[in-house]
């Protein structure tokens, strides 16, 4: 009988150095990309990059670069506009889920919840372009706002739901046994017991939704001024991006956009993992 | 006394059912505007042959309008940004669900992992054009460098967390003693993993990557900005064109009427497919978590 058990156990170490490896390269791309950004987006950062608006060709010629003002402005009034209509809505349409799990009608609003945060973010686009853009006469802050609200309330559900799941039920049990009616209940008890959860994915939905551009494209459109007024077209940094990516003059804006966006998304990201750790026992 | 917290508890839960029927709404609102709007492209060109066309004429009287070159080339880049997705995704999970499992390393790897799917799309397509696009130049694939390969090397970083993650926990959840009965038959690890982790672990993984292509299919931005945006189907790996998603995004904004209504066609087709394929991996997972 010939004996393969080197060969078998060499196999075996080959394949966990190849594992090794292989995973070790996955760090490369998050590596390069951070670098890469980084090296070309910091030279832009000054006072003028976060007070200005964006350069008319006029000004690009003349050497002139000018700033993202317009897109964060633009960006942070439709994400406030969004968070205010998507959060309460979201972390009480979770709270619905996770009171009645069992029942029939909540599993077919759940399945209709993966439709809406598998649904590709360019067909929302042309879904608000459709329904608010034509019927008001035009884009506006508003209309990319409800998109952005629409991506982040299937994101809220969920979280606001796995968390509320895993409160004890002696807890609620504990408030009922008290005499608490039921809002009480959830916004006393619950809620605050699941803050962690629900927090994390407030937090990882703004992310997500901060850097869309597809949403913005046919609904916010973008504008070359700061403006504050949700009702006419409005800038966002990803849209910015967009409009200036293939402008050789304005290549250093561009990746200095990114970098702010990149560190922006970032911070939220480690910001949620912190607080899920500091909050789930 | 009584009566009124009654009362309460029932207000409060009509709101609580009225906040729910938000998501019905919002989606009802998604597939009713996209096939009336897109009745125009349907009724001019007929479902399947508006399907199956490869046209995109937009001179005036000849308009004719078809998404079969974007159906293809969306499939091209969703199946090899899968396949390589498939050769990092794999490892990692091998790495941080068996070998390295409940270790401080792969804690840290997968932090890493879904920290890439937080990176904006944009970003992903701006580091694919500036990087990886001369890369491909200067290693004589492509002349222009932009294409089907280049877009799905990107999209498959981009899937990989999605991929990995839950591939991660089904290995993980491959019981001990099952794993435990194969060392003591005599098998090396790489066996054990081979005879019996993946084969059990086998269906859950198989969904992640389903979830994982759902995403893909509907990527927009990396793909538009890195596919080349030609109007044709993609002849070889290194081939420009189009994908549904990266066609809406081109062309929709000055769209308007026949070509408008095709645009919308695209988007029905496109959030059929995604809806489809997101539904059966969803189904699978809930038939491996059993």
């Amino acid at each position: 009988m010939k004996d393969n058990t080197k060969r078998r156990i060499f196999l075996s170490h080959a394949l966990h150095y190849a594992v090794c490896s292989i995973a070790a390269l996955t760090a490369v791309p998050l590596f390069l990309i951070v670098l890469k950004v980084f090296t070309a987006g910091i030279g832009g950062f000054s006072v003028a990059f976060f007070t200005e608006s964006a350069p008319s060709a006029y000004k690009t010629l003349m050497g002139e670069s000018g700033g993202i003002a317009s897109g964060i402005i633009g960006t942070l009034m439709m994400l406030l506009m969004a968070s205010a209509v998507a959060i309460p809505l979201g972390v009480l349409a979770g709270t619905y889920m996770s009171e009645y799990k069992h029942k029939r009608f909540p599993a077919v609003i759940s399945f209709l919840t993966d439709l809406l945060q598998g649904t590709p973010s360019v067909i929302l686009g042309i879904v608000i372009y459709a329904c608010i853009v034509v019927p008001t006469g035009g884009y506006s802050g508003f209309a990319g706002s409800v998109a952005l609200g629409i991506m982040m309330l299937p994101l809220i559900i969920r979280s606001t739901e796995e968390a509320l799941n895993i409160v004890p039920p002696t807890l609620r049990e504990a408030s009922v046994a008290l005499g608490a009616s039921f809002p009480t209940t959830v916004f006393r008890v619950l809620l605050p017991n699941a803050f962690g959860g629900v927090f994390t994915g407030i937090l990882l939905a703004i992310s997500r939704v901060l850097g869309e551009t597809a949403p913005l494209m046919f609904t916010a459109l973008g504008c070359a001024s700061v403006r504050w007024d949700l009702t006419k077209p409005m800038s966002a940094v990803p849209l910015m991006i967009w409009e200036f990516w293939t402008d050789a003059n304005l290549q250093e804006l561009v990746w200095s956009a990114a970098l702010f966006l990149l560190l922006l998304v970032l911070f939220l990201n480690f910001l949620a993992k912190y607080i899920e750790k500091k909050f789930t026992r | 006394m009584k009566a009124s917290l009654c009362s309460s508890d029932k207000s409060f839960r009509i709101v609580l059912l009225l906040c729910a029927l938000t998501v019905p709404a919002i989606a009802l609102c998604i597939i009713v505007t996209l096939i009336t709007h897109s009745t125009e492209a349907f009724r001019e060109f007929g479902f399947l042959g508006f399907i199956s066309s490869a046209d995109w004429i937009v001179t005036e009287g000849h308009e004719s309008y078809g998404a079969f070159s974007f159906i293809a080339g969306t499939l091209y880049t969703t199946l090899l940004a899968l396949l390589l997705c498939a050769v990092l995704a794999l490892p990692i999970s091998l790495f941080c669900g068996e070998y390295y499992r409940g270790k401080t390393v792969s804690k840290f790897l997968s932090t890493i992992t879904s920290l890439l799917a937080g990176i904006p799309s944009i970003i992903y397509g701006l580091w694919g054009f500036f990087t990886l696009r001369p890369l491909i130049i200067s290693l004589g694939l492509s002349e222009v460098g932009c294409g089907v390969l280049t877009a799905a090397t990107i999209l498959a970083v981009m899937i990989v967390p999605y991929a990995a993650n839950l591939s991660i926990e089904f290995i993980r959840m491959v019981p001990d003693d099952l794993k435990e009965s194969a060392y003591s038959l005599g098998a090396t690890r790489a066996e054990v993993i081979r005879h019996v982790v993946l084969p059990t672990a086998g269906a859950g993984i198989f969904s992640a990557f389903i979830l994982a292509m759902g995403r893909a299919i509907g990527e927009t931005m990396t793909v538009t900005m890195l596919i080349g945006n030609t109007n044709n189907i993609p002849q070889s790996l290194v081939d420009t064109g189009n994908s549904m998603a990266s066609i809406i995004a081109n062309q929709f904004g000055e769209a308007d009427g026949l070509k408008l209504s095709a645009l919308i066609a695209i988007g029905l087709t496109l959030f059929g497919i995604t809806a489809i394929v997101n539904m059966i991996g969803k189904l699978l997972i809930k038939r491996a978590r059993v």
